[in-house]
């Protein structure tokens, strides 16, 4: 059956579907019970799983991330909400050194099957640390699966596969499209999805390649729809880590140009380490320097000035013109 | 600093004094047979003897490091005993007392101290987590594992789980193992908080750490805490037992502060004569758990020199064992280093151990060729 969803209400759908197949699977964070959470992403779970299974913790973020991997320890595969991107730092010693590295240390002996929902990214006029963009620290910290999604039917079922896999997975969520909707078939098979790791050719095209992922995926597909000079192929990434590079040389080896946007700075972010590697095996297939479109290496801005800080449909076009004037 | 408490000399519950004498507490009843005294006399000096061995091996360059638990055998070996084979343990880096009691082979201890492993044994198999390095950690996982007993069920009766996790003075300061108290406090989670208060955090004594004794912290989430005599295993095995049981009924979490001392270098990389003073050695010596143990075996007739010479006698040839055990032990093969990472294939991992495996074949292949 096809339901007409936000990407917030997919999410909730999603976590609702894996509480009910699975009796060890429990959401945690502050506000997830009655308030169903600051963006309402676990409306109404408390009301039907109870207390024990959608758990408001103390205001302790450490404390969430800590406390889940015991409890995954003990059998149980916690999803945990972190409120907002910039107040994940407290919990970034227990992410860091002890859930991503686990399995490592305990030779295979120990999964822990933990989910962090992370709402991230600007532009929701929203006050200091509500706007951040963090993805590369944790695609950088080996043991975790990184993804985001870019629309609803992706968010309905990416949520249960993170859930489902035996991994860590860092689930970053837009919070900018949170009320972008779309059709998804609630009742499909969890295995009929695409795999939680593999890129998606979200538009295809033959003259260069745009890749993005998250919140920019919507602005990417504007500026293929917008520019009638060239013929863009949209890559929306999905898993951050592991990178589907399949997907992105075979796109770039037809193409022969790329550009990669994303929210957050440039600098060390998930585009150079993409543009890197992609130089290394395309480096004959490229006419043109990866290019990058990304925020600046500053502070996220106040909210007044966002709009000039986030890459928008202009400054990835420019991007786009910047690709073929080589 | 006439109003720092740290150091008030509180009541603790003692129920071996150092110089054998048996005492009796209210609270804290030990009703031990002749042979489960013997029992932990030959786990004290057993396991100071792995320790022993331990920081030798690592002077004769076979471990990259040691964490000595000289001085604490009885906090670990008595709070160890007090644990049932359901309960789980989690502990710090030091607690090789505690790894002897589960079970833990010597050897896969001075594995992970010697390189071959960050871990160096299965959990689930002895009930007993990993040690942890990064201090205060394991107290939130200790905590959520408790969280995760109560879901099951797991608590009430005598075969109820109850959780125990280890920590030192100085992880009282960490943020996690507050928000542990805290977490545990709020859910009411069977967790039993032991510190070892080994009066050091490397060089940093007590009074940098706190200004009200350790246990009275619990107080303040909300929780019961007791100091015991930390080098008195009667105390230690007592206490925790009690702890446990006041757990595993459902009663919620506790904090035991074990009164004790570091009698050795913090590791064997530090030089403890920069920071304390040799008189503070000689005051604990005279408190040493094996020796008040030994006599009051003595002299109650709980057991004869035969005894204390075949502990001896077994205490050398389990060194004897540490040591051919230890230098056997063999390096990982290189292509280790991406095992285990994840649980299902990730494509760049996979990427770069092809490359490296292709790489280190090179080397094979230019040896096949007769060299470069
Ligand atoms: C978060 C963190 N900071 C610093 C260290 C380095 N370090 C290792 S042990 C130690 C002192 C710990 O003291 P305490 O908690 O009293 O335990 P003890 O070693 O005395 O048993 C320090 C500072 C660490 N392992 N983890």
């Amino acid at each position: 059956m096809s339901v007409n969803l936000t990407i917030g209400k997919a999410i909730n759908a999603g976590l609702r579907r894996a509480m009910e197949a699975d009796p060890k699977v429990l959401v945690m964070g502050e506000d997830v019970g009655k308030l169903g959470g600051v963006f309402r992403v676990t409306d109404q779970l408390y009301k039907d799983f109870g207390a024990d299974r959608v758990i408001d913790t103390p205001l302790a973020e450490s404390g969430i991330v800590g406390t889940a991997i015991g409890l995954a320890l003990r059998g149980y595969r916690p999803v945990c909400e972190i409120q907002f991107d910039g107040f994940f730092f407290p919990a970034t010693n227990q992410t860091f050194t002890q859930l991503a590295k686990m399995r490592r240390r305990s030779a295979g002996a120990l999964n822990l099957p933990v989910v962090l929902r992370i709402p991230y990214g600007g532009g929701i006029g929203a006050v200091e640390h509500h706007s951040e963009s963090p993805e590369a620290y944790f695609a950088h910290t080996a043991g975790l699966r990184v993804v985001t999604v870019a629309n609803a039917v992706d968010a309905y079922w990416m949520i249960q596969q993170a859930i489902a896999s035996p991994d860590p997975v860092v689930f970053f969520e837009p919070k900018r499209r949170y009320y972008d909707k779309a059709d998804v078939d609630t009742e499909a098979a969890l295995d009929s999805a695409h795999p939680m790791g593999a890129a998606r050719v979200a538009r295809p095209g033959t003259d260069v390649t745009l890749l993005a992922y998250g919140p920019m995926v919507k602005t990417a597909l504007q500026a293929a729809e917008a520019d009638s000079d060239h013929s863009i192929e949209v890559i929306d990434l999905r898993s951050i880590s592991p990178v589907d590079y399949d997907t992105v040389t075979e796109s770039v080896r037809r193409t022969g140009r790329l550009v990669i946007t994303h929210e957050a700075p440039v600098s060390g972010g998930v585009g150079a380490e993409i543009a890197a590697r992609v130089t290394e095996s395309c480096f004959y297939h490229l006419e043109a320097p990866v290019i990058r479109v990304g925020a600046f290496d500053t502070p996220y801005p106040q909210s007044r000035l966002e709009e000039h800080y986030l890459p928008d449909l202009d400054r990835v076009l420019d991007g786009v013109d910047r690709a073929f004037a080589y | 600093m006439s109003d720092n408490t740290a150091h008030e000399e509180p009541e603790l519950v003692q129920l071996l004094t150092p110089e054998g004498e048996l005492r009796h507490h209210p609270d804290y009843p030990l009703d031990l047979g002749a042979d489960e005294v013997r029992g932990l006399y030959r786990d004290l000096v057993l396991v100071r003897r792995v320790d022993t061995e331990a920081v030798a091996l690592q002077r004769q360059g076979e471990l990259g490091l040691w964490a000595s638990l000289l001085g604490q055998e009885a906090a670990q070996i008595g709070s160890a005993r007090a644990l049932r084979p359901q309960d789980m343990a989690f502990p710090s880096y030091r607690e090789h007392g505690v790894a002897w009691v589960r079970g833990v082979e010597p050897r896969n201890l001075l594995a992970m101290f010697r390189g071959v492993t960050n871990g160096g044994w299965d959990p689930a198999e002895h009930n007993l987590h990993l040690y942890t390095i990064v201090i205060g950690s394991q107290t939130l996982h200790a905590t959520g594992y408790a969280m995760g007993v109560q879901r099951d069920g797991a608590t009430g009766g005598d075969d109820g789980t109850a959780v125990i996790v280890y920590f030192g003075d100085g992880a009282t300061s960490q943020g996690d193992t507050n928000e542990a108290f805290n977490f545990a406090a709020v859910n009411n989670a069977p967790v039993v908080f032991f510190c070892q208060n080994n009066q050091w955090a490397i060089s940093e004594p007590l009074e940098r750490q706190s200004r009200v004794p350790l246990y009275r912290r619990a107080a303040g989430f909300g929780f019961p805490g007791v100091r015991i005599d930390g080098n008195d295993v009667f105390a230690s095995l007592a206490v925790t037992r009690r702890a446990l049981q006041h757990a595993r009924e459902g009663q919620g979490p506790m904090l035991i502060e074990a009164f004790t001392y570091r009698m050795g270098a913090h590791t064997t990389n530090d030089d403890p004569t920069r920071y304390r003073v040799a008189a503070e050695l000689e005051e604990w010596k005279r408190k040493d758990p094996i020796l008040r143990l030994r006599a009051y075996m003595a002299a109650n007739g709980v057991a004869d020199d035969d005894f204390f010479a075949a502990v001896d006698a077994e205490a050398d040839k389990l060194g004897e064992r540490v040591r051919v055990d230890c230098r056997a032990l063999p390096d990982p093969d290189p292509l280790d280093i991406f095992h285990e990472v994840y649980a299902e294939p990730h494509a760049q991992l996979d990427l770069q151990r092809a490359e490296f495996a292709d790489y280190l074949a090179s080397f094979e292949d230019a040896g096949a060729e007769g060299g470069r």
